[in-house]
């Protein structure tokens, strides 16, 4: 009778332990680390011609260009 | 400079689907896939929204995270790109991306998934500058050519705007002042870093200051 009570006691704890477990659940959403590219280099916008590396002239070109999109602008307000 | 950003004004857009029909034909897109998309809320109700929908080249990307093969890279004017060459297909991008952008062409035997194509805000890939190869894989290269992409600059009513984001801002922030309603801009919170984010406010800026005016995730 005593070893069917001791028994029971282990049963008893190895299910509570079992069922404390599960509130210590680990975060089940995986941290994404940014990887390193692994691909072919590519070149600026404004190395090939017209530009042939002038970065100012494409970015004032590319300025420019966006304010076609502005129509109080480009049509008056 | 600062990086090149997508803007859609949803108070203007009319779902004319001009920017599709743009970057298809630019593009030369196959069968099946739609780089650049108008989405309708609420469709038939009064008040219905459209917005034109592909890659934002979010400043955080979750595509370039979860790659598999790091086929993914920003390049100095804060465009999201990849290499074809190296994608497998995975299909990973797709289910990180919260604007559905990447797309996967399926026109092989058996329906098989080839390599990711998504819009490169007109800026071509890893080839050299408007060269064939380029243009097969990634598209037409307009910004070498100091030109902005065809969707925006097709724009019948210039609901979306494409560009430096610091000039697009202005212009739309102008454009709010002048009609006096709709400062929500769709999708810059997710994109761009929502205004709460600490990462997301620029240097020097004071605390609850919005990234975007407006600005909605």
């Amino acid at each position: 009778m005593a070893r069917v009570t001791q028994l029971a006691a282990i049963a008893f704890g190895a299910m509570a332990a079992l069922m404390l477990a599960g509130c210590g659940e680990r975060p089940q959403v995986i941290d994404y680390k940014q990887g390193k590219y692994q691909g072919k280099p590519d070149e600026p916008p404004y190395a090939a011609a017209p530009f042939n590396g002038n970065k100012d002239m494409w970015e004032r070109d590319i300025r420019n260009r966006t304010q076609n999109q502005n129509e109080y602008r480009r049509i008056g307000s | 400079m600062a990086r090149m950003k997508f803007l859609c004004d949803a108070e203007r857009c009319i779902e004319c689907n001009g920017c599709v029909t743009a970057c298809k034909q630019e593009n030369d897109v196959p069968w099946g896939v739609n780089r650049r998309r108008v989405v309708t809320i609420n469709d038939g109700v009064p008040g219905e929204r459209s917005i034109s929908v592909a890659c934002m080249h979010c400043s955080d990307a979750p595509c370039m995270a979860v790659c598999p093969v790091d086929c993914f890279y920003r390049s100095e004017e804060g465009v999201v790109l990849h290499d074809k060459d190296l994608c497998i297909g995975c299909g990973y991008c797709f289910y990180a991306c919260p604007f559905g952008a990447p797309q996967f062409p399926q026109a092989g035997a058996f329906g098989v998934r080839g390599k990711m194509d998504k819009c490169t805000f007109c800026a071509g890939g890893p080839e050299k500058d408007n060269s064939e190869a380029e243009f097969r894989k990634y598209g037409r290269n307009r910004l070498a050519e100091g030109k902005l992409p065809a969707c925006a600059e097709m724009c019948s009513t210039k609901a979306l705007l494409g560009g430096d984001g610091d000039t697009i801002a202005e212009i739309y922030r102008q454009r709010v002042t002048s009609r006096g309603k709709g400062s929500d801009v769709w999708g810059w919170g997710t994109a761009y870093g929502r205004p709460e984010a600490p990462t997301a406010k620029p240097p020097g800026a004071a605390p609850g200051t919005p990234a975007a005016p407006g600005a909605k995730s």
